[in-house]
């Protein structure tokens, strides 16, 4: 592909640079995509695809190299001159305006005039011709509030559809939906590509790139270091480019021991978020919560670490029935919770990593009363030599990369060595890298006899950490197996389990 | 990335080291000597070379003197703000605890220490009402505090059907004249507020749990702080801080006003935003909150020495305002 002449059709890239000072971003990158192509761009956070992308897309200019857009020399100067060739760049937050309705946000900024004043009939006319060519079923004249993110996601598709354009890039479209509503936007992606658009995906979901790219580029440090065709490449081998160097999901703790179980949960209930709740966890034993999103496994997590009471069942901690009315007696009685919700429900951002991993603890830091500033510092640095977060621990956290914010969160709560430490989603959002450097802290607390549980969404980190895994849907357990069983299929067909044909219980 | 973030680092230092030690060495002085200090020295400088007298000891006392009660008021108003809050009702909260307390004492005939008492404990309910509004009764505080404040500055006409009260014990009005080792008495109790108030924001685990609200509040409630009791018990504090500032300007006057307070709210909150303060919670202090107050009473205090306009004050004021944040602002990008 990289041998395509640039006079033909398509997108074609060569010894694209880009530098900030002394410092190199992109390092001399070639690349086409062919109308009618969908080409993946991987690699971790900060190996120069937002960069790649922005150039593209006008947003940035570049320091060296050329772009050809169908046979003429192409550099444009911005976002506008791009949009003017045909080529957009659809970005991965959302920025829609929650209390217009959704064919204002659509037309905003060049809504269809007559006798000088805007015309609604038109827009609402035409945006309802655009969704609807999308398959959204969706009255254009109602707010945008309260529509769910896949559906927001898809108007932003149709913002940047409706210029019409022959060259799409998709940055991480679907970093914030569930499986399901990615379907959506997958469908938009392949509907795109049967008109001949163009189009240049980027997603940290790698299963999902298989299954829709055509040829799949892989970045690293500013370099493209490896290219394949999209229904070939393996998982294994896109990770290990990305990385540089071998990835495994397998970070196995040995085998639980004793019979006594720590955590003992009978009966747990709460509202329509999940009934019926039972099951044991011994010490050392890493427990994994399937299931998919909204089956209810973040909200006993919640309600273990008493973030929401609950209403009906026990729960015993050692033997002890423990009564649980504030995340504090949690705490206090040694069981934590590391949420999925890293900023809005694990880290203060524009407070420094040290107060924030301190949060929890000042009670017991506090001298005669009196909480000192070193001694905060203190447990900063102790902390970040324990778990090797890189960064300043004296700055606000947001300067931190996502990686080293997740490593303050676990820090945060290991201050103390817990009795069950729960992680809930413990590498969303962060580079493969750091996800390594996570499972191995998750495996060495349960070697040292720390009983965990692990929720997530990912079936290969549950399987990779696990030594039991229970599968949740609807707000019950739909099942449980041991790590020898839980196969993919296995874990998916119980997850999927209606709640009519359950067999429930443990 | 790392990598290369290292040697672009070195090679940019050899070329431009010279400019990046003086640029550190600004850095520097800025984190020791915060930017507010930096403008209230400027604006001493200022007055000093117009005023001869501004500069004298009894100048300076008079300036703490003017300044007490909005001072005792913003240390509370500091800590609301702190944890993403706001009290509107504190200048009307002033006036109706005075008015009660002069009321109980001349009409009711009630002893005064136990009128005192009935001040600061109104002063502290009122607190606690603003609190449980705008916690468990999840209204927002800027909507609470409005309808207590409405209320408040309406039952203190109300008592004595908007007529003031004269008239407290002599001792009590001379509390205000009074001197503690050569400083004015309301210095030394503006300065005792602010010193306690100091202490346990920055060294008590629930002083400092504050700062963990204002950043993020469901954040602080998982980390197992009580949030909610922590915020009332702030609005608490400063409805109570209120009425202590109430019993000086009614020491001072010798009289208790219906409307004394009323005006001075957005002076309260200016001192406070000016002291580094952010509206969005979770920053902030007494430090900084005590060198706004300063500004405003230099520039206040200045102002009149050198004859402008007491109209054109709040505009030179509401300058000092803007100033004020733009230059936090900049200070906090580096």
């Amino acid at each position: 592909m990289l041998d395509t002449a640039p006079h033909a059709a398509g997108l074609h890239v060569r010894g694209l640079c880009k530098s900030y000072g002394p410092v190199q971003v992109l390092k001399s990158v070639d690349f086409s995509v062919l109308p009618g192509q969908v080409v993946a761009l991987i690699g971790e956070n900060g190996a120069g695809k937002s960069t790649f992308n922005n150039i593209i897309a006008g947003g940035i200019l570049p320091s060296g190299g050329q772009m050809w857009l169908d046979g003429e020399v192409y550099a444009p100067h911005s976002p506008a001159e791009a949009m003017q060739h045909g080529v957009v760049l659809i970005h991965q937050e959302i920025r829609l305006l929650p209390d217009l309705s959704v064919a204002e946000n659509i037309f905003l900024g060049r809504q269809p005039t007559r006798g000088g004043r805007v015309d609604r009939a038109e827009m609402i006319r035409q945006s309802r011709e655009i969704l609807e060519a999308l398959g959204f079923d969706i009255d254009p004249a109602r707010q945008v509030r309260g529509l769910s993110m896949a559906v927001q996601q898809g108007i932003e598709i149709c913002k940047a559809l409706l210029r019409k354009p022959r060259y799409v890039i998709f940055d991480e479209p679907t970093a914030s939906l569930g499986e399901a509503d990615a379907e959506r936007i997958f469908e938009q992606v392949r509907r795109l590509k049967s008109n001949g658009t163009a189009i240049i995906y980027v997603s940290h979901r790698l299963d999902e790139i298989k299954a829709i790219a055509d040829h799949v580029v892989c970045f690293r440090d500013g370099v493209r270091v490896a290219d394949w065709d999209g229904p070939s490449v393996s998982k294994e081998q896109m990770i290990n480019g990305m990385v540089g160097r071998e990835f495994t999901f397998e970070h196995r703790a040995p085998a639980p021991n004793g019979d006594r179980p720590v955590l003992e949960v009978r009966g747990l209930s709460r509202g329509s978020a999940f009934r019926d709740i039972s099951f044991d966890l011994r010490q050392g034993e890493i427990l994994g919560l399937a299931g998919l999103i909204g089956a209810g496994r973040s909200e006993v997590g919640r309600a273990l670490s008493g973030a929401d009471l609950i209403e009906a069942g026990e729960i015993r901690l050692d033997g002890r029935a423990l009564r649980l009315s504030s995340p504090r007696d949690a705490i206090e009685a040694g069981i934590v919770m590391v949420s999925e919700d890293r900023k809005g429900l694990g880290l203060s951002l524009n407070q420094s990593a040290a107060r924030n991993i301190a949060q929890p603890w000042e009670r017991r830091l506090a001298r005669a009363g009196m909480v000192m500033p070193a001694a905060i510092d203190d447990l900063g640095r102790t902390q970040q030599k324990r778990f090797d977060i890189r960064g300043r621990m004296e700055l606000p956290v947001s300067s931190m990369s996502g990686g080293n914010q997740q490593k303050v969160l676990l820090a945060k709560w290991l201050v103390k060595t817990p009795r069950v430490f729960i992680v809930d989603e413990p590498t969303r959002g962060v580079d493969v890298g750091a996800k390594m450097a996570i499972y191995e802290i998750i495996r060495e607390l349960a070697a040292s006899g720390i009983s965990v549980i692990v929720i997530s969404s990912e079936l290969e980190e549950v399987l990779g950490l696990c030594h039991r895994v229970m599968v949740m849907s609807g707000g019950r357990i739909r099942g449980e197996l041991p790590r020898a069983e839980a196969t993919p299929e296995r874990v998916m067909s119980l997850a999927v389990v209606s709640s009519a044909d359950a067999h429930g219980g443990n | 990335m790392a990598v290369l973030d290292q040697t672009g680092q070195k090679t940019g230092a050899t070329q431009k080291g010279k400019e990046k030690t003086m640029l550190n060495a600004i850095k520097t002085v800025q984190r020791f000597i915060p930017g507010p200090l930096i403008g209230l020295i400027l604006v001493c400088i200022v007055f000093s070379t117009l005023s001869p007298y501004f500069l004298t000891t009894r100048n300076m006392f008079n300036i703490f003197s003017q300044m007490s009660e909005i001072g005792i008021m913003a240390a509370g108003a500091a800590l609301v703000i702190i944890i993403g809050g706001i009290d509107l009702s504190v200048g009307a909260v002033l006036a109706v605890t005075l008015m009660l307390n002069a009321w109980l004492y001349r009409d009711m005939g009630v002893p005064f220490v136990l009128t005192t008492l009935a001040g600061l404990a109104l002063g502290a309910f009122i607190g606690f009402v603003n609190g449980v509004l705008s916690t468990y009764g999840r209204i927002q505080p800027f909507v609470a505090t409005l309808a207590t404040m409405s209320a408040c500055s309406g039952l203190a006409l109300f008592i004595t059907n908007g007529s003031p009260v004269t008239g407290f014990p002599t001792w009590f009005s001379d509390i205000t004249s009074a001197r503690v080792l050569g400083l004015p008495l309301e210095f030394v109790i503006l300065v005792t507020v602010y010193l306690v108030v100091a202490f346990w924001l920055y060294f008590r685990p629930s002083g400092r749990a504050l700062y963990a609200i204002g950043g993020n509040e469901e954040v602080a409630r998982l980390s197992g702080i009580n949030t909610r009791r922590a915020k009332v018990m702030v609005y608490v504090a400063a409805g109570f801080l209120a009425a202590l500032a109430g019993l000086i300007v009614g020491s001072r006057l010798d009289a208790a006003h219906p409307t004394a307070g009323v005006n001075d709210l957005l002076s309260v909150i200016a001192v406070v935003v000016i002291g580094g303060a952010s509206l969005a919670g979770g920053s902030g202090g007494m430090m900084g909150t005590f060198i706004g107050l300063m500004i405003i009473g230099v520039l206040r205090n200045g102002m009149a020495l050198i004859n402008v306009s007491p109209n054109l004050q709040p505009v030179v004021i509401g300058f000092a305002i803007i100033l004020a944040v733009m230059l936090d602002r900049r200070s906090a990008q580096r």
